[in-house]
């Protein structure tokens, strides 16, 4: 009610800033505790954009922004070239890359929730 | 720590005892850590059950304050850690609770000077001999944090809702890691403010910590009263926030079960037409 009325005046109660901003900092907080889930993410982002073009991987670059409103998830990715034809996706048992492999699962299950409304899903 | 062994079994003829060890953590400061701490401490002790407070803010020495007890402690933590007395002779008895027992800090010594694995020893011994051990950590997540967790398999977390209580709430949970149960109490609830959304509400704080509630204690003036006098206000019949940590000890002991009451301040219609509380 109270936050109704506030909302109409255009200014949102405090509380929802605190939880807004609250979303956010944890967010910004578990990518940089989670370095080899950020590794995980970025290896298999590679792997899904070079079956359609051929990707400068040493200059790569995949980055998180804490923005006013969002973390964003920024990938610079150098193309070489584009593939004449889409190679097919990777059979279920990947090709053997141990440290890849077994791809680490994130700390606590209950981060997930966190990721509800970003750009890039990041946990 | 080799006296503390030996002595354990002298001291108790009856079989041992293995009681349950408990942190209570925060990481940041000036959440309630060490009131949460005494309060529950005094109410699980008025329950009847044997308990042990234990400080381990070594060089801030507050625990003993909070109690009422600084007058009466003689030896702390490092003078048994270091052999010059005998746990019997360091823990402080209290008058109002019979079975309660106060293992202070040492006050002018540093977290670096205690030895993680010796305060494990330490905590592992207390439990031999009491049916909680209750642990009052220090703020932050060094040394002294480390030594506070070490001997506990279980945590209370102390969250005031603000965004930087949470956020190192939310660390904490964290470091703790996967072996310890970990429960949430929120302090310094002021539903008055939830209500007018000034404040946010134990819904958001846990929707970030996803814990186990605890209790919820609100932000009363009465707290501040009884630690002006050194009187736990847990041992206040009289007191709503004392009933509150009354019940949090019965949780503990798994007397009372079920989610706790979160306190609600009532809107204006439920004024005027004199709703329930």
């Amino acid at each position: 009610m109270f936050e109704f009325i506030q909302r109409f005046f255009g200014k949102p109660a405090s509380s929802a800033t605190a939880k807004e901003r609250l979303r956010l900092v944890l967010l910004s907080d578990h990518l940089s505790l989670a370095p080899d889930v950020v590794e995980s993410l970025k290896h298999d982002l590679l792997e899904v954009i070079s079956r359609y073009c051929e990707v400068d991987v040493a200059n790569c670059d995949v980055t998180f922004e804490q923005r006013e409103k969002q973390v964003a998830m920024l990938a610079n990715i150098p193309i070489l070239s584009m593939r004449s034809r889409p190679a097919p996706p990777p059979p279920p048992a990947r090709e053997p890359d141990p440290p890849q492999a077994a791809a680490p699962r994130p700390r606590r299950k209950r981060r997930k929730n966190l990721a509800g409304s970003t750009t890039a899903p990041a946990t | 720590m080799h006296e503390l062994m030996q002595e354990a079994p002298a001291t108790s003829a009856v079989p041992r005892k293995r009681g349950r060890a408990i942190v209570v953590t925060s990481g940041k400061g000036e959440v309630g850590n060490t009131t949460t701490t005494a309060n529950t401490g005094a109410a699980l002790g008025a329950t009847g059950a044997s308990v042990v407070l234990v400080d381990a803010d070594v060089g801030l020495r507050n625990l003993d304050i909070v109690l009422g007890l600084e007058a009466r402690v003689r030896h702390h933590v490092l003078d048994v850690l270091e052999g010059h007395v005998t746990l019997d002779d360091a823990l402080v008895t209290d008058k109002r609770v019979p079975t309660m027992r106060l293992l202070a800090a040492a006050q002018t010594r540093e977290k670096d000077d205690v030895d993680t694995a010796a305060f494990r020893d330490l905590i592992s011994a207390l439990r031999d001999r009491f049916d909680y051990v209750l642990i009052d950590c220090p703020a932050g997540i060094e040394k002294g944090f480390a030594n506070a967790i070490a001997g506990a398999d279980e945590a209370i977390i102390v969250c005031t809702p603000e965004v930087a209580a949470v956020r190192d709430a939310d660390r904490v949970v964290g470091l703790l890691g996967d072996g310890r149960s970990v429960q949430l109490i929120v302090n310094r609830l002021r539903p008055e403010l939830v209500r007018r959304g000034k404040m946010l509400s134990v819904e958001d704080v846990n929707g970030i910590l996803r814990l186990p509630l605890l209790g919820v204690i609100e932000d009363a003036p009465d707290v501040i009263v009884s630690t002006n006098r050194g009187e736990p206000v847990a041992l206040d019949p009289a007191s709503p926030v004392g009933e509150s940590y009354r019940q949090i000890a019965q949780r503990i002991t798994g007397t009372l079960t079920g989610v706790p009451e979160i306190p609600r301040a009532r809107s204006f219609f439920e004024k005027l037409f004199g709703g329930r509380k």
